[in-house]
């Protein structure tokens, strides 16, 4: 499916300058692929095409070079997501301690129904990701960038007021 | 400390000590508990002599693969041609290991001072701290904690004031398992996919941007410091049984205990002790079965296994494991070994780079097949199958990806055949989604 988003520029006033303080570390621009799609994705909330060929444009790549990347890494989004991204970490370590429930819970509780799609009110997305590193804490759940440690089905709901 | 629950006795508390002691997060915090004392030590050595102390005292690699640090650092040129760089791997990721998190979240002046130690080593004016894109918080933390370095003068230019350049920066992942490969975060840093590379040639001659580069754990390097400002000898000492292990270790232990957290214990530490006295041991009307020793790539233990087993590089492997980077799964008798073998099949599917086919198609069938067994489906035959698929990962690729599927799934096989037998002979009835 061809992406025909179009938004404004990314790497301007701040941004740029930034991203210009980033290039300074590293021998290449190439090294400010990650950095750059990182912003991008600050910006947008995801990383379209046209944020794609932006970044290419602004690191000497082609866009077919950096699409490459972006499907590399699991944290871009390629599409729109819910203002509230909920990723439940699913591996051994958490599964063994009931993070299938958590998922369950947090579906139900968002109205969102299935892995990945987004609710009616735009509101969230859920998904479940592999280990978040933190199997001592069973089940963490990253909700944007806030990583909440030990979910249990119960207490799905409380956390989900603080993202109304 | 056996963070987050209050230190035990039996710990030997170096690294883990100011775990949950947020004053110790910043510089002045730090510098009230002797902080980058060591630093100021190194920096006034001769760098051929500061590997030569990391040496002596034994430490090896934290990250798994155990690899003697001073060594690794030995490797890089002396003579100085051109840029040398210093990775530091905080991609943690491996399943049932987070003590890296704990080292940035609590001490990240600590993680500091180790990179600039080892950087002063290697001649590197550069490093590079890789930290995972989940980990939102230490990210935040050691961002700080740079920020505070630079500003007193402990980075920069000229570090501590003494003339040597050392930059440190963090470069922030996008969530790939694959690179906590050495190579994999090399490409990664470049702004490439984070696909292994074929050695050799090895980091020290082609690293990062095709520079002479070393890549250590937080942990190896955390552990720097210590050797530094307490000597090689005192860490020598700290071994309970293979002189060949030496230090402490942090163990994240996670499952099914009564209190998950990391420990630290002295190496050669009875596994049996760590998981009933300092954790707790299982809950209440439960019992143990086995255990994951070093993160989910390595062999499953028995639970005989396991409580004979010593926590050391050597012990582990006598017992029919790996220490690997010593984050432990424990499994009481409740968990379903099939189902969970086909969640750890499931990560390595979902986290191969799809660069080699072993790899590709071996991570993926053993899913599919285990999928298999799980519906009701199976046949003995498939049990053979999956131990040759196995085969067929391990040992053939480029990185250890691969084998690291294979070697929690085949040694489940062997170790708990019934389980999978009760599936396919419809003793059991099909689990959870495949019901």
């Amino acid at each position: 499916m061809h992406d025909t988003t179009a938004h404004g520029p990314v790497f301007t006033g701040e941004r740029r300058t930034r991203l210009d303080e980033i290039l300074a570390r590293y021998p290449t621009k190439q090294a400010g692929l990650l950095p750059a799609l990182w912003m991008a994705q600050e910006a947008h909330g995801w990383i379209s095409d046209a944020a794609m060929a932006e970044v290419a444009e602004v690191l000497e790549l082609t866009p077919a070079y950096v699409k490459g990347v972006v499907t590399f890494y699991t944290m871009y989004h390629r599409h729109p997501v819910g203002k509230y991204f909920i990723q439940v970490c699913t591996t051994t370590p958490c599964n063994i301690c009931g993070a299938e429930g958590v998922v369950e819970a947090f579906l139900r509780e968002t109205g969102c129904g299935e892995l990945g799609a987004t609710s009616d009110d735009s509101r969230y997305t859920v998904i479940e990701v592999e280990c978040l590193g933190a199997c001592g804490f069973a089940t963490p759940v990253m909700i944007n960038d806030d990583f909440i440690e030990g979910v249990t089905p119960e207490n799905v709901p409380d956390v989900l007021k603080r993202y109304a | 400390m056996g963070y987050p629950h209050p230190s035990h006795p039996k710990e030997t508390v170096v690294l883990s000590e100011y775990f949950g002691d947020a004053d110790a997060r910043t510089y002045a915090g730090w510098v009230k508990r002797g902080g980058y004392e060591a630093l100021r030590t190194a920096l006034a050595m001769e760098p051929q002599a500061v590997i030569d102390t990391v040496k002596a005292a034994g430490l090896r690699g934290r990250g798994g693969a155990g690899f003697p640090a001073g060594v690794k650092w030995d490797f890089m040129p002396k003579q100085k041609s051109k840029a040398h760089y210093l990775c530091c791997n905080a991609d943690e990721s491996e399943p049932g290991t987070f003590k890296d998190r704990e080292i940035m979240r609590w001490t990240p002046h600590a993680l500091i001072e180790g990179c600039a130690i080892a950087a002063h080593a290697i001649r590197a004016e550069t490093v590079f701290i890789y930290i995972r894109g989940e980990f939102t918080e230490p990210i935040r933390v050691m961002q700080a904690a740079l920020d505070e370095a630079y500003k007193e003068g402990v980075l920069g230019k000229s570090a501590m004031g003494t003339g040597v350049p050392i930059d440190i920066y963090i470069h922030r992942g996008a969530g790939a398992y694959i690179c906590g490969e050495e190579t994999a975060l090399m490409n990664s840093i470049e702004g490439k996919r984070g696909n292994p590379r074929i050695r050799p040639p090895f980091p020290a001659a082609y690293g990062v941007f095709g520079m002479p580069t070393t890549i250590n754990n937080v942990e190896t390097l955390t552990s720097a410091l210590h050797i530094i400002k307490r000597g090689s000898d005192w860490y020598k000492g700290l071994s309970l049984s293979n002189p060949k292990s030496t230090g402490t270790k942090l163990m994240s232990v996670c499952g099914n205990v009564v209190r998950p957290g990391n420990y630290e214990i002295t190496m050669g530490f009875p596994m049996k002790e760590l998981i009933y006295d300092l954790c707790g041991g299982v809950h209440d009307g439960r019992t143990l079965k086995a255990v994951i020793p070093g993160g989910s790539s390595v062999p499953v233990l028995t639970k005989e296994e396991a409580e004979a087993c010593l926590m050391d590089y050597e012990g582990v492997v006598e017992a029919g494991s790996m220490l690997g980077s010593g984050g432990m799964i424990v499994f009481d008798d409740s968990a379903d070994m099939v189902y969970q073998m086909m969640r750890i099949a499931k990560f390595y599917a979902h986290e191969s780079c799809a660069q080699c086919t072993q790899c590709r198609e071996g991570t993926a069938w053993t899913v599919r097949i285990l999928e298999k067994i799980l519906s009701g489906k199976g046949e003995m035959g498939d049990l053979d199958l999956l131990l040759d698929v196995g085969e067929q990962m391990t040992g053939k690729t480029i990185c250890v990806l691969a084998d690291s599927c294979a070697a929690p799934v085949g040694s489940a096989i062997k170790k708990f055949p019934e389980e999978f037998e009760a599936y396919i002979k419809g003793a059991r009835s099909p689990a959870g989604v495949f019901a």
